[in-house]
């Protein structure tokens, strides 16, 4: 069942195009990833979905309701981690999710446990009587995914969740972004870092000038974008002699002096002859594996095209 | 609704109270001017009665104290227009807006939650200041406030802070930037200025029926901003604007579009080419059509020249002149051409200098109307007409027929010159409307390009060539009647 769903999706500010057309779906239990470089879209997309911007064209349903004409049950299901922590520094920090959970319709002592809850699970719990103008980066922006989980939403936007974070508290909060990965929830993830896409969604949707250029699977992505997979074969001795008989078999790409990479449509049949070859030559095989491809050559492949 | 509201206004009230920047005054302006005014006033009796004023000390305590009291009470509600011009942008600068505009609340508990917030604190300081005040004068003076100036003084005072919080919080959810917000402070900060001091006079002069007067004024404009901040605020626009230029050309073609856009079917010019028009256009179709859509201010307009007529006949008749004062008999021997030149304000009586002089009054008019939201003209209007009501009561006095008098006097160029200025007045009038209310897809500047097209092609088309043509029968056809009705 697809939670988020837009078609034709358009921003415009004046003549100034922010998105253009998006069209995708989101289904319960999945996180889809917002790829793009600064200015592509992917605020002002998760800002119409979060039904604070209204599309000038095209349309966009949240758990079934329209996110224009349905705008406040849409803000009520959906947790929004907006891309700066924007708190209010005079605040303790308690007393600030109190404040966000009253206005999500929350009674005190739902408010009073779902806070002890996540400030615990974030490590944040001896500090809460602290005022946010006291906080660490680290800190406010964990404060701002609490913020943005408080009333437990079936629908969660995250902008840029680990921005700020030590290592620590960011794989604290990627942790956090699996555990929340369940079958009535779908999550929005717009970030940078393609390590943390790659990661933790299931799909990609790279948005460059205002559109969804490339929207897949990681694995997905890099097949359409860089063809099939680099292989790479290691041997304990010189390749010399041995060339001509595995040219016929394969064409190499890169060799040196012990090791070559090829590339092959039917791994499943020319690899296992590939290694028998060599073994009739009498080649002693060290290792036969898939170079890493990372998606960072995929995003940097369509942003510069 | 508003429990939403007071959720937002009960966080933005315990943050301004642990912010020492605005505490801090408010605190000592609550609690150390009572004191001052209080030792001022028991002060001033004293030396009315050392320099031997003794009897006047009552009148001057009765002079004195109101103002005082005035004083008191305004000083700490002016902090009100600083927590509120900070209240939405200032969340724009700290980037706190987002996450208050993504929750399940609507724009109207949102607008409603920052205005409260920003008055309770101050009106709060200022009734405990005006207490204090109150019970100092007992104690130090054993002079007790009259319960009936208390209550104006804590009506007056609640009025201005909802005008300067409502002005203020309209300022702040349509600019980018806190100074932005402070520098269009100045629009508030000068009429309050001015308002205060009116106020001043009217208290020394112990005029408190005028004061009442002047909060229903207040109640009516606090009526106007906050229905204008409610139609206007706009959180995409809180979000998305980044910057506050004036961008001219763009400007220009949006008016150029609009202006060549049918009044019945306006489009604003995102959505396509200008349509062409012509003069002839203007006049077959744009007139009819404006007069028709325009109905509601004509008949404002039109009620406030019947009452103000009515009005200046009533006070005809509360004051009227002794027998002998007006000679209409003797109208024939006055020399219009020279008599009437040498009054002050008064043009002279040629085409020129009259169709000037009206063209000068309406331009007057419409200068006033973006800060008056059309109230300025309607004032302009307001007031000859109310002295054509005035002499024709004070000719019926006299006994003499006061359809004779307007058919002498007003009647020949009346007939075209008060539909013309009728007409000025109420698309004035729309033009000052057009900021409180723009109609559904249209920014403010776009609603007001709009109704000063409209304007435009009404003054110039129809108001101009109407003025003209009874400037020309003002000089050379009524005197002619006039001599024919009166002049024996």
């Amino acid at each position: 069942m697809s939670l988020i769903r837009t078609e034709t999706l358009t921003k415009k500010f004046g003549e100034f195009v922010a998105v253009s057309e998006v069209t995708l779906s989101v289904e319960a239990g999945e996180i889809l990833a917002l790829l793009g470089p600064n200015g592509a879209g992917k605020t002002t997309t998760v800002r119409m979905l979060a039904s604070i911007l209204k599309p000038t064209s095209g349309t966009a349903t949240v758990a079934g309701y329209d996110v224009v004409n349905d705008a406040r049950t849409v803000r009520g299901l959906v947790g929004l981690l907006t891309e700066f922590p924007g708190l209010y520094h005079r605040m303790p920090a308690a007393e600030y999710l109190h404040f966000f959970g009253e206005l999500q319709g929350m009674s005190r002592p739902e408010r009073e446990s779902r806070i002890e809850e996540l400030m615990r699970r974030f490590g944040m719990w001896e500090a809460r009587k602290q005022r946010l103008g006291e906080y660490s980066k680290g800190m406010r922006q964990k404060i701002a995914l609490i913020r943005a989980l408080i009333h437990d939403p079936q629908i969660l936007f995250l902008d840029e969740p680990t921005s700020a974070m030590d290592p620590h508290s960011a794989k604290m909060v990627r942790d956090a972004i699996v555990d929340l990965r369940s079958s009535r929830r779908a999550i929005i993830l717009c970030t940078h870092n393609l390590v943390e896409a790659e990661g933790l969604a299931d799909r990609i949707a790279i948005i460059k000038e205002g559109r969804i250029v490339a929207l897949g699977t990681p694995l997905e992505l890099k097949m359409r974008l860089l063809g099939n997979p680099l292989l790479e074969v290691r041997l304990g001795e010189s390749l010399d002699g041995l060339l001509p008989g595995i040219e016929g078999l394969v064409t190499i790409e890169e060799k040196g002096e012990t090791w070559f990479r090829y590339r092959t449509n039917s791994p499943g049949e020319i690899n296992p002859l590939l290694v028998h070859r060599l073994t009739e030559e009498g080649a002693s095989l060290i290792t036969l594996s898939e170079v890493p491809r990372s998606l960072e050559d995929v995003y940097l492949r369509i942003v510069e095209e | 609704m508003l429990a939403n509201a007071l959720i937002i206004t009960r966080r933005e009230m315990r943050d301004s109270l642990r912010d020492w920047r605005i505490i801090t005054p408010i605190v000592l302006l609550t609690l150390i001017f009572p004191w001052l005014m209080t030792a001022t006033s028991g002060l001033a009796a004293d030396v009315a009665v050392t320099w031997g004023a003794g009897p006047n000390a009552e009148t001057i305590m009765n002079r004195l104290v109101p103002f005082s009291l005035m004083i008191v009470g305004f000083f700490p509600i002016s902090f009100s227009l600083v927590i509120a011009l900070e209240s939405f942008v200032g969340e724009r600068e700290r980037r706190s807006i987002e996450a208050l505009l993504s929750m399940p609340i609507s724009d109207t508990e949102l607008y409603l939650g920052k205005l409260m917030s920003s008055m309770i604190l101050p009106l709060a300081a200022s009734y405990l200041g005006l207490g204090m005040y109150f019970v100092g004068l007992i104690v130090s003076s054993r002079y007790v406030i009259s319960p009936s100036l208390l209550l104006l003084i804590v009506v007056l005072t609640t009025m201005e802070a909802v005008v300067m919080v409502a002005g203020a919080v309209v300022a702040s959810s349509q600019t980018t930037s806190v100074r932005a917000a402070n520098l269009l402070a100045s629009f508030i900060i000068i009429p309050m200025a001015f308002l205060l001091q009116v106020e001043a006079v009217l208290l020394f002069w112990g005029r408190e029926e005028v004061l009442w007067a002047l909060v229903l004024v207040l109640v009516m404009v606090d009526l106007m901003l906050v229905r204008t901040g409610m139609r206007i605020f706009n959180r995409e626009e809180l979000l998305s604007r980044e910057f506050d230029e004036i961008n001219l050309p763009g400007l220009w073609r949006s008016f150029k579009h609009l202006f060549a856009c049918l009044p019945a079917s306006v489009d604003l010019p995102r959505d396509g080419p200008a349509p062409r028009w012509t003069i002839w256009r203007l006049y077959r179709h744009d007139i009819p059509q404006l007069l028709r859509l325009q109905k509601l201010p004509l008949l404002v307009v039109v009620a406030v020249v019947v009452v103000a007529s009515a009005g200046g006949w009533i006070l005809a008749l509360q004051y009227p002149l002794p027998t002998g004062v007006i000679d209409f008999q003797g109208v024939g021997d006055v020399d219009f051409t020279t008599g009437v030149a040498d009054m002050p304000l008064l043009p002279g009586f040629d085409v020129r200098s009259i169709f000037v002089h009206n063209l000068r009054v309406l331009g007057i008019g419409l200068a006033g109307t973006p800060v008056s939201f059309g109230a300025v003209p309607l004032l302009l209007l307001l007031m000859p007409v109310s002295i054509v009501g005035f002499f024709a009561g004070e000719a019926a006095c006299l006994g003499f027929s006061p359809l004779v008098f307007l058919a002498a006097f007003v009647l020949p160029h009346g007939i075209v010159e008060l539909p013309a200025v009728v007409l000025a007045t109420a698309f004035s009038l729309r033009l000052g409307a057009s900021i409180m209310s723009p109609p559904p897809g249209f920014s403010i500047s776009e609603s007001l390009l709009l109704a000063v097209a409209d304007f435009l092609k009404i003054f110039l088309l129809l108001v101009v060539p109407m003025l003209l043509l009874a400037a020309v029968i003002e000089v050379h056809i009524t005197p002619m009647v006039m001599l024919y009705l009166l002049g024996g």
